[in-house]
């Protein structure tokens, strides 16, 4: 057991020995990691791996079957309700409601989140320009490509300035220009000192994190910086060093 | 306050999804224009089989007074019973009436005799109501006769019962009458029940209640703003249905509308509770459906909207107590027909508000932010 005082100042994240099973399957095997304020932290592994189980945990949609994490200061076990007051979430599946307008989606959430009501106009048209979504702004959500839904559904999760966001995928789907864009996003909230947690596919948006965590087969199997990853793997891209730990899956994808 | 986003954002997909919106508004006028004139419980136009053995007067006297009735068409004389089961069995007639070869002996001689009804009960309905006529009808007949051959026995010992009825608060015993509050409860029912069952649901399989689970609204919060919305329209379709019965059927009722509002209030807030722990217990549209759906159904038939509570037995009398459907049928039954008011129907307000509070606190507890 850690208690409060020993969490560094620093960290946002600290995970130890987190585990989830289902059933026979253990889907997170002995987490251990800390994430710095500030920091983008990515979060990558192959389909089946136990990211999204791990993210979930951490996010308080799911509970641990054992080890303990705090968010943000708070006992994912027990703050849960605390911890979510800090973060923002963007699941793997578009969540906002496609049948409501960009701008009543934004004024929902921010209305849950406690933004005071006279903020919530003034900020959305802010928003809205920051996107270059002025035009969109009475248009219903399902009509937005699946880039915008993706540049909207993330601005909606840091709307109320989380001090942590997760971000699950966030650009599956989307065209290598909009990536682009999202990261740009991704910088600019890390600026203001959101902390970003961000799982991801592509090898090359692993180069743009502070620091990568691996996961294999539930387990991290490496955590360092691109470059020291690089480094120590000897290869001369994120891809390759996905390749090598990555082969050492035995199971099989889901 | 958080939940007045919430219950916005429900209005506002309400009013987006152009077929429930208009369904809401479509739906009671269909049923009660249609359902309380199919939904009718007198049996008329009986075909009736006559086997008349005896060929007298007396017969003649009888059969005459069974085919002047409205409720029977006289099919056939056929000559023997299995003739006539025949006929039966072909669905020519619905009832056999054989008067035996000694009627009238047996009549002037003993002062007594002995006929025999055969009903198809296929149609238990039917068969009962038919017989039940019927029996009516001979027994009016025997009353004649008596009197005819009897005069003395009539006026000493014989006086009779005569039994005349008043049909209390519906005068005309009109099925039109009792079906229509009816029908308005299990509208209601089915819209309160379903769609808030439906609502959250949706929102599991389309994804967008994990993003509301990540936030810190509470689950109080979270269902109230589910339930407020039906709430709403369950009194949207109720005053419809005041004005459809009232356009067609002339029905208004005898009661305050207020007392009627105030109970309706109460019964919505508890089905709608119902339809929210069935979603929060269903994992895809299809299960809660189905659960909805079997609750539903299992409800209106123990509630008494078809057949008397009074008639189950022991067991089923049992169960219609924990359906809050029984309690709000005999309230709209009672103030619409016989005009009862508040302080009359305490035991089903009391009832009512207990269903309530269970299902909507069943309802807070059940709802799993987390897995």
């Amino acid at each position: 057991m850690i208690s409060k005082t020993q969490i560094p100042e620093d960290k946002v994240i600290v995970a130890r020995d987190l585990t989830k099973k289902f059933g026979n399957f253990t889907a997170v095997d002995h987490l251990s990691f800390e994430v710095g304020k500030g920091e983008i932290f990515g979060f990558l592994g192959a389909n089946g791996a136990g990211k999204t189980t791990a993210m979930r945990m951490l996010c308080g949609l799911s509970k641990q079957t054992s080890g303990e994490a705090w968010v943000a200061g708070y006992d994912i076990a027990r703050e849960t309700e605390k911890i979510k007051r800090c973060i923002g979430y963007m699941s793997q599946k578009f969540a906002l409601y496609e049948d409501l307008k960009v701008w009543e989606n934004i004024r929902l959430y921010a209305g849950i989140y406690g933004v005071p009501e006279k903020d919530i106009a003034g900020r959305t048209d802010d928003l809205l320009k920051r996107l270059g979504f002025e035009a969109e702004k009475q248009a219903l959500v399902k009509s937005l490509p699946l880039g915008w839904k993706q540049k909207l559904a993330f601005s909606v999760a840091i709307f109320h300035e989380p001090k942590i966001v997760f971000l699950d995928e966030p650009t599956g789907g989307v065209d290598p220009a909009v990536r682009r864009q999202f990261w740009e996003l991704i910088y600019q909230a890390a600026d203001r000192g959101i902390t970003v947690f961000v799982t991801t596919h592509y090898m090359d948006e692993a180069e743009y994190c502070n620091r990568v965590s691996i996961m294999v087969d539930g387990h991290i199997e490496a955590l360092d910086t691109p470059n020291n990853l690089k480094q120590q793997l000897e290869a001369k891209n994120m891809d390759d060093v996905f390749h090598q730990l990555a082969r050492k899956a035995k199971r099989t994808e889901q | 306050m958080v939940i007045k986003y919430l219950i916005e954002k429900e209005f506002k997909q309400f009013g987006r999804n152009p077929f429930l919106s208009k369904f809401v508004f479509i739906f009671p006028f269909v049923m009660l224009s249609i359902l309380p004139l199919a939904a009718n419980f007198e049996v008329k136009d009986l075909n009736l089989a006559v086997i008349d053995n005896n060929h007298s007067s007396y017969s003649r006297r009888l059969v005459q007074k069974i085919a002047a009735s409205r409720y029977f068409h006289l099919t056939g004389v056929p000559s023997s019973y299995r003739q006539a089961l025949k006929n039966i069995e072909q669905d020519q007639s619905d009832m056999i009436l054989e008067i035996p070869p000694s009627f009238e002996q047996d009549l002037i001689r003993e002062k007594n005799a002995r006929v025999m009804i055969s009903a198809n009960a296929v149609n238990g309905m039917k068969g009962g109501l038919g017989s039940a006529y019927l029996a009516g009808i001979l027994a009016e007949y025997n009353a004649e006769i008596r009197q005819e051959l009897l005069p003395s026995a009539v006026s000493s010992s014989q006086t009779g019962l005569e039994v005349s009825k008043l049909f209390r608060f519906n005068p005309l015993l009109d099925y039109k009458f009792m079906m229509v509050p009816a029908i308005m409860v299990m509208l209601i029912t089915m819209i309160c029940g379903f769609l808030p069952a439906f609502n959250i649901v949706s929102e599991k399989e389309a994804g967008t209640i994990e993003q509301m689970n990540v936030t810190p609204v509470s689950k109080f919060s979270l269902i109230l703003s589910k339930l407020i919305p039906y709430w709403v329209v369950g009194f949207v379709v109720l005053t419809i249905c005041f004005g459809v019965a009232w356009l067609f059927y002339g029905l208004w009722p005898k009661g305050s509308l207020l007392t009627i509002y105030l109970f309706a209030s109460v019964f919505v807030l508890a089905f709608s509770g119902l339809g929210l722990i069935v979603s929060n217990y269903a994992k895809t549209l299809q299960q809660a459906m189905f659960m909805v759906f079997f609750i539903v159904i299992t409800f209106i038939f123990m509630s008494g909207l078809y057949t008397p509570v009074d008639n189950m037995p022991q067991w089923g009398q049992y169960i219609s107590d924990i359906s809050p459907l029984k309690y709000f049928l005999r309230v709209m039954r009672l103030v619409y027909l016989k005009g009862s008011s508040t302080a009359d129907l305490i035991k089903p307000f009391l009832a009512l508000c207990t269903f309530a509070v269970v299902f909507n606190t069943w309802a807070v507890l059940s709802y799993r932010k987390s897995q």
